[in-house]
């Protein structure tokens, strides 16, 4: 460690906290990820104004408000387009993705794997909490096929998605599991997210205390993974697909090279250009 | 109609054959040619729904002066063979004056409506003819014959050839050459057309361009540095050409996973404070309105342009119709104040497309440019496009002075709010979707939402568009009232009736959103005739036009869908015998 990043940090977490009130319910997991959130800007060192915090709809979604970083709440399900666009354009930003299970994996399915395979050097946070919660407890694609609700009476019946396999085999470049009950273990797995080129993908079990009480037995269920992060394809396949979704760390780093196409390098006028039309 | 005469203006021709039989590479290389030579000239294209191999037809027009739209009729027809030709026949007018070239050894394949049909036969047997020449191919004898009958020089052609294979090597441009002396030996045994005046050379000052081309450019000039891109029949070209181009000064094009992920990225890199645009069609529209809201709510600069092609649906992907204008106009969820502009030629591409990124950069809001096929795929040879000083001049925000607070959505006289762009200290904000107050915190509130939506609304309503509202020509108290391509079969015809007791006058709206209700009124003002001209079959122009002004209550409506271009002899007739019942 040299002497410079051992200083204390410029910022304090509290300096990337806006003033404004989370809509959040008492108790939900999201506030300490808010916390482990700002808690990571901190430790990184980052200027506020050189971070921006994307999203998309839902109750997680609602976080860049919260956070006093550039930011932007979209529309449902298009954060990472959103986020891709601003950091190919703006490579000097630091870029935060927050999603939730149904705004990330429903809705947004599709931009997750392109965003995995594009590889844009992007932090993912997903805080999964498998339900609908901002319009009142539905199923989402990571929730249990039986779990009862009023929209899918008697459960689903849909087998949960795997997000963290998907991510691995879509191309993603980091991926790791964290529980909100532990912000300052989850504020170190997005210090290494955000640290990591290409697109970091972070799952974080952050419980729905309002419509899935039942999750409060999560803290008891999460442990460390078992095994240190490997960069091998095949290990990281296997453990993913046998995990019981709730090993937490650091799961699959790898090494591909960040898409980010050269932009304010000119060779050529406008004039240019145009000389080739020119009879 | 604009029968052959001896002072003829302008020549009008087919080239068609299956695909593979090079009928649009020989196409190029003569509009290269006539435009090398001194002419004007205008090339559509007309192919089958096959990706390889199926029916292909270039259709070009030639002329001494610029050529504004589609002929009313055909000159000249060279089937390099009939495959599915049949499929041209509503598309490619003939009359007892149209010379038909086929190949001679295929005759039997000759379709009804072409012998049946009242045009003047020839026969050229292209197969042997080629065969006769090493390396020879029928396009290149086709090519031959027509410079011959309508009087191309020699050397422009030949110029054209040897650049349009400059890199296939020597052999391949004498095996053209040959085969394009070959089809001009020949021609003499043809039936005659009329001939193109001599030209004079090559001019200064003039563009060989598509107007997709000229919209990817205008974007460009107009200071469009990010772009994000789902490929989609009409539109490809934009991108395709803008992908290279905008690397080469200093910009970047993604492709993204569909039409939903490019206008977020294109809103993404707009937010970060570099001009933004994504092309598509009438589908891709569809899927990007909810994030169109999205740039309105927020106030993000975004460029959106719409190459129209028939719908609804998937509809016909690769021909023209005016049918997206009510998607446009009216598709985004809330009152949602954004601008809506159309050239109205393949030159106007340039300055429209070039306008609209001034206007969505100095107003904060998305700006759709509603382009069609007929421009967008269509190439023109066409006097330079002036160089308008509109460009991209956002108003941005600098750190607040100690003690004071940055306000992103600042109530504001004109509505516009300085934006910050990320990077500025002390000016942090979230751009958001969701109402909010001043500051940008979200709010349901009444006082807030009815603040943003007047703002949001004065920024639109209150901009001086000047001039470029629509562009207006001719004389007379007719007015005939359109826009976007329908525009140069408009001026066409009102060209041929300038001077005589139908004389009339044309204004073509460039913008369309906000309605320049003012400056409409002022424009029809002492008007005894009203034609309004569109490509749409419901009328979605007109109901427009109702929506937004007082109309005479005779008003004359000329409303034909698409595929079929609307030919300037149609407005002719309109203008002299009124609407048909």
């Amino acid at each position: 460690m040299t002497a410079e990043t051992a200083l204390a940090p410029k910022h304090s977490p509290r300096d990337y906290k806006s003033d404004i009130k989370p809509v959040w319910c008492p108790g939900c997991g999201d506030y300490s990820v808010l916390g482990s959130i700002t808690k990571a800007f901190s430790e990184l060192n980052l200027d506020p104004e050189n971070v921006a915090v994307i999203s998309g709809i839902g109750c997680s979604s609602r976080i860049p408000a919260y956070t006093d970083c550039y930011g932007f709440h979209g529309v449902h399900g298009r954060s990472l387009p959103l986020a891709a666009g601003l950091k190919v354009a703006r490579p000097d930003m630091t870029v935060l993705v927050a999603s939730g299970d149904g705004d990330g994996f429903s809705i947004g399915g599709n931009h997750f794997m392109h965003a995995c395979r594009r590889n844009v050097d992007l932090t993912y946070v997903v805080m999964d909490n498998r339900v609908y919660g901002m319009t009142k407890g539905q199923a989402s694609p990571t929730t249990e096929p039986d779990w009862d609700n009023a929209l899918t009476p008697g459960g689903s019946g849909i087998s949960p998605f795997r997000p963290l396999v998907i991510a691995l085999a879509a191309g993603a470049n980091f991926i790791a599991r964290g529980f909100s009950g532990d912000q300052n273990g989850t504020a170190k797995l997005l210090k290494e997210a955000i640290e990591h080129p290409g697109f970091s993908f972070v799952q974080i079990l952050s419980p729905c205390v309002t419509f899935r009480p039942d999750q409060k037995t999560w803290k008891d269920d999460v442990h460390d993974a078992a095994v240190d992060p490997t960069d091998e394809i095949g290990r990281a396949a296997r453990r993913l697909m046998t995990d019981d979704g709730f090993n937490t760390g650091v799961l699959y780093k790898g090494e591909r090279e960040a898409f980010q196409p050269p932009i304010g390098e000119a060779t050529a006028t406008v004039a240019d250009l145009e000389g080739k039309f020119a009879l | 109609m604009n029968q052959p005469t001896d002072n003829t203006t302008s020549i009008s021709l087919v080239l068609a054959g299956s695909g593979g039989s090079g009928v649009i590479t020989a196409g190029n290389m003569l509009l290269a040619a006539a435009a090398k030579a001194g002419w004007y000239g205008l090339m559509t294209r007309s192919a089958g729904p096959q990706i390889r191999g199926g029916e292909a037809a270039a259709l070009l027009r030639l002329s001494s002066e610029p050529v504004s739209a589609q002929p009313d009729r055909y000159d000249l027809i060279i089937a390099l063979d009939w495959l599915n030709f049949e499929r041209f026949a509503d598309e490619i007018p003939l009359d007892k004056d149209t010379v038909i070239i086929g190949d001679a050894s295929a005759a039997k394949k000759t379709p009804a409506f072409v012998t049946e049909g009242p045009a003047r036969r020839g026969d050229i047997d292209f197969k042997s003819m080629s065969k006769a020449i090493p390396g020879g191919r029928p396009n290149m004898i086709a090519l031959g014959t027509i410079g011959a009958l309508i009087g191309l020089p020699e050397d422009a052609l030949d110029a054209a050839l040897s650049d349009a294979l400059a890199k296939r090597g020597e052999d391949a441009i004498a095996a053209s050459r040959a085969g394009a002396e070959a089809g001009r030996a020949i021609a003499a045994e043809m039936p005659a057309t009329p001939k193109l005046p001599t030209p004079e050379g090559e001019k200064a000052g003039r563009w060989l361009i598509s107007g997709n081309e000229a919209a990817g450019l205008g974007a460009i000039r107009g200071g469009v540095r990010f772009v994000a891109a789902y490929p989609i029949t009409p539109a490809t070209e934009i991108l395709e050409w803008m992908s290279p181009a905008l690397t080469k000064v200093g910009g970047v094009l993604v492709q993204a996973e569909d039409e939903l992920a490019s206008i977020n990225m294109a809103i993404g890199g707009s937010y970060g404070g570099v001009p933004a645009l994504t092309a598509t069609s009438g589908p891709g529209l569809a899927l990007m309105t909810e994030a169109i809201g999205l740039a309105v709510a927020s106030e993000v600069p975004v460029v959106i342009v719409d190459v129209m092609r028939g719908g609804p649906s998937t509809g016909i992907p690769t021909k023209s119709e005016q049918s997206d204008l009510n998607m446009a106009l009216y598709a985004l969820p809330g009152d949602a104040p954004h601008i809506v502009v159309a050239p109205n030629s393949i030159r106007d591409c340039v300055f429209t497309t070039q306008w609209s990124v001034h206007l969505a950069e100095a107003m904060q809001t998305p700006a759709i440019v509603l382009s069609d096929q007929a421009l967008g795929q269509a190439k023109s040879v066409i006097a330079a496009p002036a160089d308008i000083a509109f460009f991209a001049q956002r108003e941005t925000a600098t750190t607040p002075a100690e003690g004071e607070e940055y306000q992103r959505y600042a109530v504001t006289a004109s509505g516009v709010s300085p934006m910050a762009v990320p990077g500025t200290p002390g000016c942090a904000y979230t751009a958001d979707g969701l109402e909010h107050n001043p500051r940008g915190t979200p709010s349901g509130g009444a006082k807030d939402h009815h603040i943003q939506l007047d703002k949001r609304q004065r920024k639109t309503d209150d901009f001086d568009y000047g001039q470029h509202w629509a562009d207006q020509a001719g004389e007379g108290d007719t007015v005939v009232l359109t826009w976007g391509s329908c525009t140069g079969p408009v001026l066409e015809a009102l060209d041929n009736l300038a001077g005589t007791e139908q004389s009339a006058r044309m204004v073509s709206m460039r913008l369309l959103m906000p309605a320049p209700k003012e400056q409409l009124a002022n424009a029809l003002e002492g008007a005894k005739r009203v034609i309004v001209v569109e490509q749409t079959h419901s009328g979605q122009f007109m109901g427009y036009l109702r929506a937004n002004i007082d109309l005479p209550k005779n008003v004359e409506h000329h409303c034909t869908p698409g595929p079929l271009p609307i030919r300037p002899g149609d407005i002719e007739t309109l203008i002299k015998e009124g609407t048909p019942s």
